[in-house]
């Protein structure tokens, strides 16, 4: 177990490069001069040659590429202009957010889809069935900017339910003690019953339209997925065996079921962290996407690399966390380890 | 991808018996001529008879009227994008003094915060967002698929480069990686189409390298091998045209995912800039006026944007269901 786990885990290395590589060759293969891109929109010449100077735009590549990687492993991504802090601690200060906003879209999600997606295969051509179509097809076709601004129209707006989409806290209220970062689990942690509620008010719209967005590919993978095992002859023999329906459903079926559900989990992922960036756009959430996203029309240009780069090391981890989930579940791969 | 094979087995032998639950009795005698007729497009290429291929598509568009009804929204998009100057009633540029009147007879979407008519510029917009979306997917349909094709019937190091690009890519969040090509290139159109076509690279250049490599040692590559053809002939002359109606399937498939991300990245402020008609950027425009009520600024563009994406969603399946028939799922 523990050698799969190291193989995997040298796997990880080759794509990490990759996206230092990447990542660097974004910073400074660029059209333009990067000294300029750098020095943002109000620089004087003299301020380019300096950040020319000290970012090393003089070097040879190669040793650009050598200095690049020795900022990065002191952690240093640059200064925002805008901010005025280094990149480092402003994505550290905005990260949770983001984090907090994402994991429980995925939750809500994969709470709903995955029980859609078993009832839709078990159910095959019953109206559960053509509703999960309906979702998936739907799901994918929805951009999340929109189904966002949708919901607060509705819930805002008219219905008046949820609160304004403006942050993770309404300005009434204190900020719980920093402890996780997350504004659930640190009010809990305090006490303050009431910021949990209100905390969680500000969550409901933008949780729910990156669940939107995520059941699809989910229902949609666990019913075709089902509909495989359902059919295999284990599930077959169990049945013959006299075991009772929700036993060779669920412990059977869904059991092998399983495996490319959360193999599907590493695409959502991909197309969550993307989405996150939008919905924190939709609902003024103070994340890293809504960070980069002024950087970006802000010209100011540190940010945005420091950004790209932290959601590429953060999606390589989690599909290494799923991979090494996969590792867990599947006793198969224990044996080949 | 043993798994990924089962389900598509399993879910194709389970759609002969799904036609028949929403429509009649009738209808459900029909089936069993599916495989028999779809088979030979399948296996012989490009060269199979015309014929078997239209029988089949009017089959599959009758069985199912989904894929009629995506079909005729096909046609309104696509006479928006090339007569929408022409349609549009109004000058969509032109400011009035009717600003945020909600929809009504003479502004049937409303006007928005600079009177301008939404209707108009919803329809002249189709153009642009379209061809975004046509460039970036014929770009990548281009190097994905020569790339790919390549990897899987030379293998060796092309496969190895192809591979390492493909993984990289996919390393980063999608449209986190689009932003990032869209900052450091410069922020343009074009540029949106060039990192809609990278981001997509990897899809295209695996199913065409899957698709090559099941076909590298079939009968006919070996019969044009020994009759003396050069492996580059072989790649362009057999290879590629027995892989194109994936790939065209593929492209229909990929449509909608292009103009969403277009729109995405309009929509947090990349490519398109004001006063230009885009989908994107005028639902960033209306999102403001959510908040008060006047929801018909980022509503109809955002309809139009959802209409547009799911129709080419489903004509995306449509047309897999008539190339492709063993991966319907």
């Amino acid at each position: 177990m523990l050698q799969t786990i190291g193989r995997r885990l040298l796997t990880v290395i080759p794509t990490l490069i990759g996206v230092v590589i990447v990542t660097f060759l974004l910073t400074r293969v660029l059209p333009g001069d990067p000294a300029v891109y750098f020095a943002g929109p109000a620089a004087t010449p003299d301020s380019i040659e300096e950040i020319r100077k000290t970012l090393g735009f003089d070097q040879p590549l190669a040793t650009q590429f050598v200095y690049y990687l020795r900022d990065l492993v002191h952690g240093d991504f640059g200064t925002s202009l805008t901010t005025g802090q280094p990149v480092v601690s402003d994505i550290a200060a905005r990260l949770p957010a983001s984090a907090e906003l994402t994991l429980l879209g995925l939750i809500v999600a994969i709470l709903i889809a995955v029980p859609l997606g078993i009832v839709a295969a078990v159910r095959q051509g019953s109206f559960i069935d053509h509703a999960c179509r309906v979702v998936a097809t739907a799901g994918v076709s929805l951009p999340v900017f929109f189904t966002g601004l949708v919901l607060v129209y509705v819930f805002y707006f008219l219905l008046g339910w949820a609160p304004a989409p403006l942050g993770r806290l309404d300005i009434f209220y204190m900020t719980p003690n920093s402890v996780t970062g997350f504004y659930l689990i640190d009010s809990l942690l305090a006490g303050e019953f009431e910021t949990f509620r209100a905390a969680l008010a500000q969550l409901v719209l933008p949780v729910a339209t990156l669940a939107i967005f995520s059941i699809a590919p989910i229902a949609r993978m666990t019913r075709a997925s089902m509909l495989s095992a359902l059919s295999s002859e284990f599930v077959r023999t169990a049945r013959a065996s006299g075991l009772s329906p929700y036993r060779v459903v669920i412990t059977y079926a869904f059991g092998n079921a399983m495996l490319p559900v959360i193999t599907t989990f590493g695409m959502v992922f991909s197309f969550l962290l993307g989405a996150n960036v939008l919905v924190e756009k939709v609902f003024a959430w103070p994340g890293i996407g809504s960070y980069a996203v002024e950087a970006l029309i802000a010209s100011d240009y540190a940010p945005v690399q420091g950004f790209v780069l932290t959601m590429a090391v953060l999606y390589v981890m989690l599909n290494l966390a799923i991979d090494l989930l996969y590792g867990v579940i599947d006793p198969r791969m224990r044996l080949e380890g | 991808m043993n798994q990924a094979v089962s389900v598509d087995e399993v879910s194709s032998a389970t759609v002969v018996a799904q036609p028949g639950a929403p429509s009649s009795a009738g209808q459900s005698e029909e089936p069993t001529p599916v495989p028999t007729n779809a088979m030979p497009p399948e296996d012989t290429g490009p060269a199979a008879p015309q014929s078997s291929i239209f029988h089949h598509a009017r089959y599959v568009i009758s069985e199912n009227p989904v894929t009629g009804f995506a079909f005729a929204l096909f046609l309104l998009i696509v006479i928006c994008a090339v007569f929408g100057p022409w349609i549009a009633p109004y000058d969509p540029l032109a400011s009035t003094d009717a600003t945020l009147a909600p929809p009504s007879a003479s502004h049937w979407f409303g006007t928005d915060q600079l009177g301008r008519d939404i209707l108009s510029r919803v329809i002249v917009a189709t153009r642009l967002d379209l061809g975004i979306a046509v460039w970036s997917v014929a770009l990548v349909f281009l190097l994905g698929g020569i790339s790919g094709v390549a990897a899987g019937f030379f293998g060796g190091w092309v496969d190895l480069l192809v591979g390492r690009l493909a993984d990289t890519i996919m390393a980063f969040p999608l449209f986190v990686l689009a932003m990032g090509i869209v900052a450091a290139l410069g922020n343009t159109v074009t540029n949106i189409v060039i990192a809609t076509a990278i981001i997509n690279f990897p899809l295209y250049a695996r199913v065409a390298r899957a698709e090559a490599n099941t076909r590298r040692n079939a009968g006919f590559v070996l019969a044009a091998r020994l009759s003396g053809n050069s492996e580059m002939r072989i790649l362009l002359g057999q290879i590629l045209p027995n892989v194109m109606p994936i790939m065209v399937v593929q492209m229909s498939l990929t449509m909608g995912y292009a103009i969403l991300n277009a729109a995405g990245l309009s929509f947090i402020g990349l490519g398109v800039r004001p006063p230009t008609a885009e989908w994107g950027i005028m639902v960033a425009e209306g999102a403001a006026f959510m908040v008060s009520g006047e929801w018909w600024n980022a509503f109809f563009p955002g309809a139009a944007l959802v209409l547009a994406v799911f129709c080419f969603n489903l004509l995306g399946d449509g047309l897999r269901d008539i190339v492709d028939p063993q991966r319907r799922t």
